[in-house]
């Protein structure tokens, strides 16, 4: 019985482990929580405006920037998104260590983690602009809007629902990334898995780390799914709509009582708004 | 007063340049209902985009109101625009947007007051008739509904012209005549001068006092709709208002004239008295007859014996005839 309690949670006793974990967990979660939260934010005051720049700037967009800028922006982006983030964490060192003053522990693991993070949230925001339907910043064109009114006023909130997806599907990222910290000596979930859990074998501490991870994984998701959709008023997804879906109720499918074009409802059945 | 001189434009591609518009000259005055028509790719869509410089010409000069839109700077040009109000066959509303705040749009761009706005955008929208939408999401209405929520957008601009891209052509024709209504009321009760672009006579039939033919991006022939209506002088005009015209070598008869009805004169005596006065067998091989503004107009194809002199006696019979005019069909395909 020993022996197989052994090989599933490791030689350490699991009473010393249990002690272990009472004494760390919070803090460690503590600390996952808010340098996730911190890198996020930092990656999103770098990215978004960056990914604004991506779609606004290029030959096509609602104010194009010179070729060479835009050339030269892409390909830092790319640079950055494909310099492995281990690597990336040793090589800014020097750079949080001039920011902060210190290049270990778990504020320094934040600066990596915002230069890691900022490409990529550019390139999901540039995706989520993207999105918005060419014939509305047309009409944006036409009523008199500036660039940057067509950028704040029609792009930005157009696309808001595709951008909090992007945002959990970044702050998400952000997460598992921050595990790698233990390289540098960050606290968090991550690292009390690997150095705890793994290195010096207490595997209860590595499967409580884990789930609990899993399930901030799981929240942060679930929040940002549940927000995009409260905030997506395209495609007839209003929440009335569905549930007279739901009830299957056809005779209530058309919502407009006066005027009977029956276009409309056509129209939202081929746009499949009802998934 | 709206002025296109000498207006071209060229699009590059990837195999030669495009023109798209060729040397336009188009004179469009205060109050009219100005109907472009021509078929689909004849550049109906790059010429209305010309008028609020959506598309800047490669040439020539857009003078609205005396002043050339191509010569102003970026800042001025965007406060032109304004005064230009523009709807969409898709309707180009904001999704995000409820009815109410998509109206109060082009205000917030404008620096009007929110409290303002909000107070002009109900009676834009009870203008529309839809005064119960107010909250509701484009996504929740239909095409009809989402037409009428962009037509009170346009007008919240307080526009002195608006400009109609395809604004039926997604909708059934029922909501479409009730729209062309609305744009006829908005006409009459406002003043504002209206464009519309269509492809559909239709539409130019319903509301416009004017109609300028378009064709592989060259204007074929302008005019009062009963001028071009009655008797269009081209083939490009001739192929839009009579679109399932017969194919000539498919008739029966080897000449073929058209005659043309302008309005109060009836047209059976006139086949009879060709027969009894001047003794010519004329055969009718198509007649047709359309409303254009509550005046009637008729067009008939008659194929006539295949003999010089009588050809001639008919023409001239014809000709004579008040209210009536006459050609002979030699290109005529539908």
């Amino acid at each position: 019985m020993d022996e197989f309690f052994g090989t599933l949670f490791g030689s350490t006793p699991v009473s010393q482990q249990l002690g272990y974990l009472q004494a760390a967990l919070l803090e460690n979660i503590w600390e996952t929580l808010y340098s996730t939260a911190l890198a996020t934010f930092f990656s999103y005051v770098i990215g978004l405006p960056l990914g604004i720049i991506l779609v606004a700037g290029e030959k096509n967009g609602i104010r194009p920037l010179p070729r060479p800028l835009m050339s030269v922006l892409n390909f830092v982006i790319n640079i950055l998104r494909s310099v492995p983030f281990l690597i990336l964490m040793i090589v800014v060192m020097p750079l949080s260590r001039l920011i902060l003053g210190t290049s270990i522990g778990t504020e320094a693991t934040i600066i990596p983690l915002t230069i890691a993070a900022f490409p990529f949230v550019a390139r999901l925001v540039e995706g989520s602009l993207r999105e918005t339907d060419a014939g509305v910043i047309e009409a944006a064109h036409a009523m008199g809007c500036t660039p940057f009114q067509i950028v704040r006023k029609v792009m930005l909130p157009e696309a808001l629902p595709s951008l909090v997806t992007g945002f959990t599907t970044a702050a998400i990222t952000i997460l598992s990334y921050g595990a790698m910290s233990a390289a540098i000596g960050g606290g968090g979930l991550g690292s009390l898995s690997i150095v705890n859990g793994y290195q010096r074998r207490m595997y209860l501490i590595l499967y409580v780390t884990v789930i609990l991870l899993v399930i901030l994984v799981q929240i942060i998701q679930s929040v940002g799914t549940w927000a995009a959709n409260r905030l997506d008023h395209r495609g007839g997804k209003s929440r009335k709509t569905r549930l007279r879906v739901r009830f299957n109720d056809p005779i209530h499918l058309e919502i407009g009582p006066d005027e009977q074009d029956g276009d409309g409802e056509k129209h939202r059945s081929e746009k499949g708004g009802f998934q | 007063m709206i002025e296109l001189r000498h207006v071209s434009k060229v699009f590059p591609t990837a195999d030669g340049e495009l023109r798209a518009l060729n040397d336009i000259n188009l004179t469009i005055g205060d109050g009219d209902v100005f109907g472009i028509v021509g078929m689909s790719g004849a550049g109906k869509s790059t010429l209305v985009r010309c008028i609020n410089l959506l598309e800047r010409p490669t040439q020539g000069q857009v003078v609205i109101d005396g002043k050339d839109l191509c010569a102003l700077p970026e800042k001025e040009l965007i406060l032109q625009r304004r005064a230009i109000a523009m709807i969409f066959q898709q309707f180009n509303l904001l999704m995000q947007r409820t009815c109410l705040k998509n109206i109060c749009f082009p205000m917030e761009i404008a620096g009007v007051k929110p409290t303002e706005a909000k107070k002009r955008a109900l009676e834009y929208l009870g203008i529309v008739g839809l005064p119960d939408k107010a909250d509701a999401y484009p996504a929740q209405l239909s095409g009809g509904q989402k037409q009428r929520v962009a037509i009170a957008r346009a007008l919240a601009s307080d526009p002195k012209i608006l400009l109609c891209d395809e604004a039926t052509s997604a909708l059934d024709p029922k909501t479409t005549r009730d729209i062309l209504r609305l744009i006829q009321d908005i006409n009459r009760r406002l003043g504002i001068t209206v464009v519309v672009i269509t492809h559909e006579m239709a539409v130019v039939e319903e509301i416009c006092s004017h109609v300028a033919i378009l064709d592989h991006g060259v204007l074929q022939e302008t005019g009062t709709v009963e001028e071009v209506f009655s008797s269009p002088k081209t083939e490009a005009g001739r192929r839009l208002v009579y679109p399932d015209g017969v194919v000539i070598d498919q008739l029966p008869a080897a000449n073929v004239i058209r005659i043309a009805f302008n309005g109060g004169s009836s047209y059976e005596p006139l086949i009879a008295s060709l027969a009894i006065d001047c003794g010519v067998k004329a055969n009718i091989l198509g007649a047709d007859t359309r409303n254009v503004n509550g005046q009637a107009f008729g067009t008939m194809l008659l194929g006539l014996p295949d003999d010089p002199d009588q050809i001639a006696r008919a023409m001239n019979y014809i000709k004579n005839q008040p209210n009536v005019t006459v050609e002979e069909v030699r290109d005529y395909h539908g």
